[in-house]
């Protein structure tokens, strides 16, 4: 954890190490929220506190959060009448290559690492000012109310290189615990990586590209579902009852209970 | 954006306090002793005040000496240097003034430039920032300046200046709300470039990720107060503006009438521009508050 240094930007760094985030897999479990809060309130830096957790207005401070969307494609001849489609977003730091909030901090407490573009606060030299949380477009930075110090991802820097740990949990606590595994990490600086193929195929994104921050982490788009009727079909078969003439118990049962008043449906 | 009454009170104050300074260091007016005393006095309390009152709004007060450390890249750090070092410049200046009955009046020019590159170096910290496209505009630095003279202007009792650059501070606020209300729609961010999903539908905020309020929505989202946006408008020109106008220039001849309204017209002007920053900061939509389906 150095410090002391000019709060100024590397020209390159040697990794690229970020996520990849899957809008078409996500399914809004929160799962990540919570281990991110989990792994992060006990281990690098000052605990996430909450305040009034159990009271009537309960907030706190997470790394990571998860929003939902509705997209509602416009009509079209083949489409007369689309479907909205319900996006699950989470977002956390992107680790962004032109990070607006290093160069604002006047105290020299955030920083962008060279060696894998990690962006830190030192949370030591960090007087609270805020300042870093205007600069990032994204809302990934949040000022905990009880240790008066900038909270943000760290990329889970204390687990990606802790040899302490069995070698596959040594990704971001969110990564290792995604369900349906929509959260990928990797070296988004080399074009061989798994992650860098993965966004070359699903055409991954960058939010706000206009803001000029050169976000590291990506967003895979959802594939279109805008045929719902369509892709239902294939399934019709399976999901008739499997079996319509009951015999036995059951078709006494179903008999009898045809014979009663009151019909049939 | 949250309108902090500490970042309020201290742009509004020490904007005063450095403007007097400015007028002060160009030998305006070229009081020494006693009346020279008063007028650092109120400098220097508006100035230092202001500065103190900033430091209320940090989460770790006593670490604030680190803000000097980083003036290669960050505002905030240049403004806390020029800060010092235009209070300090303009000490000497004053001993010179209030003791040795002497004007040095290189120092005093130094001091003058110092201080408003005091206030120019605070208006950056706000102008820089892309996220509050309100902000993001050369109009910013310019008016945070025009205020700081026209008030410095009216402390110093600059007659024949001041209503010219209370005029001219006027305009520039007119100039400011007129670009700033169409500046989140012409930055072009909105929540289909943030979430990147704009190219295949219209895009709306379903469901936020906690359905309490964070640090975001209370920093960054302020909706409560804007609904009087237009009326906090009228009041802050015609007391910032107006009002100290037609004080100073009201046709009065005793010493004490003309004493009295000039320091009515001081209160006016800064309780005018203390509802114009409250708007600054209240009006100012960032572009986070997007991804809540808010502004
Ligand atoms: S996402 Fe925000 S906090 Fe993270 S590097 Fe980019 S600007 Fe900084
Ligand atoms: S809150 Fe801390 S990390 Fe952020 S700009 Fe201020 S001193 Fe730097």
């Amino acid at each position: 954890m150095e410090g002391g240094q000019m709060t100024e930007l590397p020209n390159s760094t040697d990794r690229k190490m970020g996520l990849v985030i899957d809008l078409d897999t996500c399914v809004g479990c929160h799962a990540c929220v919570i281990s991110c809060k989990g792994w992060n309130t006990e281990n690098y830096g000052a605990p996430l506190s909450d305040q009034d957790p159990y009271g009537a207005d309960p907030s706190g401070t997470f790394l990571n959060r998860v929003h939902s969307y509705e997209v509602q494609p416009a009509p079209c001849e083949s489409q007369p009448d689309p479907a909205a489609q319900l996006i699950h977003f989470p977002k956390s730091c992107l680790h962004c290559e032109d990070a607006p909030c290093v160069t604002v901090c006047p105290t020299g407490a955030s920083y962008k690492r060279t060696e894998d573009g990690i962006v830190l606060v030192n949370e030591d030299h960090c007087i609270g000012c805020g300042l870093c949380a205007w600069a990032c477009p994204y809302g990934a930075r949040e000022l905990d109310l009880a240790a008066g110090v900038m909270k943000k991802c760290t990329l889970c820097v204390d687990r990606i290189y802790n040899e302490n740990l069995p070698e596959e949990d040594r990704i971001p606590s969110c990564v290792r615990t995604c369900p349906a595994g929509a959260r990928h990490f990797g070296d988004l600086g080399d074009p061989d990586s798994d992650v860098s193929k993965l966004v070359a195929e699903r055409g991954g994104i960058d939010l706000m590209p206009e803001m000029g921050t050169k976000p590291v982490n990506k967003y895979l788009p959802p594939r279109p579902k805008d045929q719902i009727e369509a892709q239902a079909a294939p399934l019709a078969p399976l999901l008739k009852p499997v079996a319509e003439d009951a015999g036995g118990f059951m078709g006494w049962l179903d008999k009898a209970l045809d014979k009663l008043p009151g019909g049939t449906n | 954006m949250h309108p902090a009454p500490s970042v309020i009170l201290f742009t509004t104050l020490s904007g005063l306090g450095f403007g007097l300074l400015f007028f002060l260091g160009l030998g305006q007016p070229a009081a020494t002793g006693t009346v020279a005393f008063v007028f650092y006095l109120i400098a220097y309390a508006l100035a230092v005040g202001g500065l103190l009152a900033s430091t209320f709004h940090l989460g770790r007060p006593e670490r604030a000496w680190r803000a000097f450390t980083q003036w290669k890249t960050s505002w905030l750090s240049r403004e806390g240097i020029c800060a010092v070092a235009a209070l300090l410049v303009m000490g000497l200046y004053a001993l010179g003034a209030v003791f040795l009955d002497s004007h040095w009046t290189l120092l005093g020019w130094l001091g003058a430039a110092l201080s408003l590159a005091t206030v120019f170096t605070t208006s950056m910290i706000y102008t820089q920032l892309k996220t509050v496209p309100r902000w993001n505009t050369a109009l910013t630095p310019v008016m945070f300046l025009s205020f700081s003279i026209a008030g410095g202007a009216l402390l110093a009792g600059a007659e024949t200046l001041a209503p010219w650059l209370l005029t001219l501070a006027g305009a520039v606020q007119l100039a400011y709300w007129a670009k700033g209300d169409g500046a989140l729609a012409a930055s072009g961010t909105d929540l289909a470039t943030a979430t990147g999903l704009g190219s295949r539908g219209t895009v709306r905020a379903f469901e936020p990720p906690h359905t309490g309020s964070n640090y975001l929505l209370r920093e960054f989202v302020h909706v409560v107060g804007r609904k009087h946006a237009q009326k906090l408008r009228v009041i802050a020109f015609a007391l910032g503006f107006v009002l100290p106008l037609l004080m100073i220039l009201a046709p009065v001849h005793g010493f004490v009438l003309k004493h009295v309204l000039a320091a009515l017209a001081v209160l006016s002007h800064m309780a005018g521009i203390a509802v114009s920053r409250w708007l600054f900061f209240a009006q100012a939509e960032h572009v986070v508050g997007l991804y809540y389906g808010k502004r």
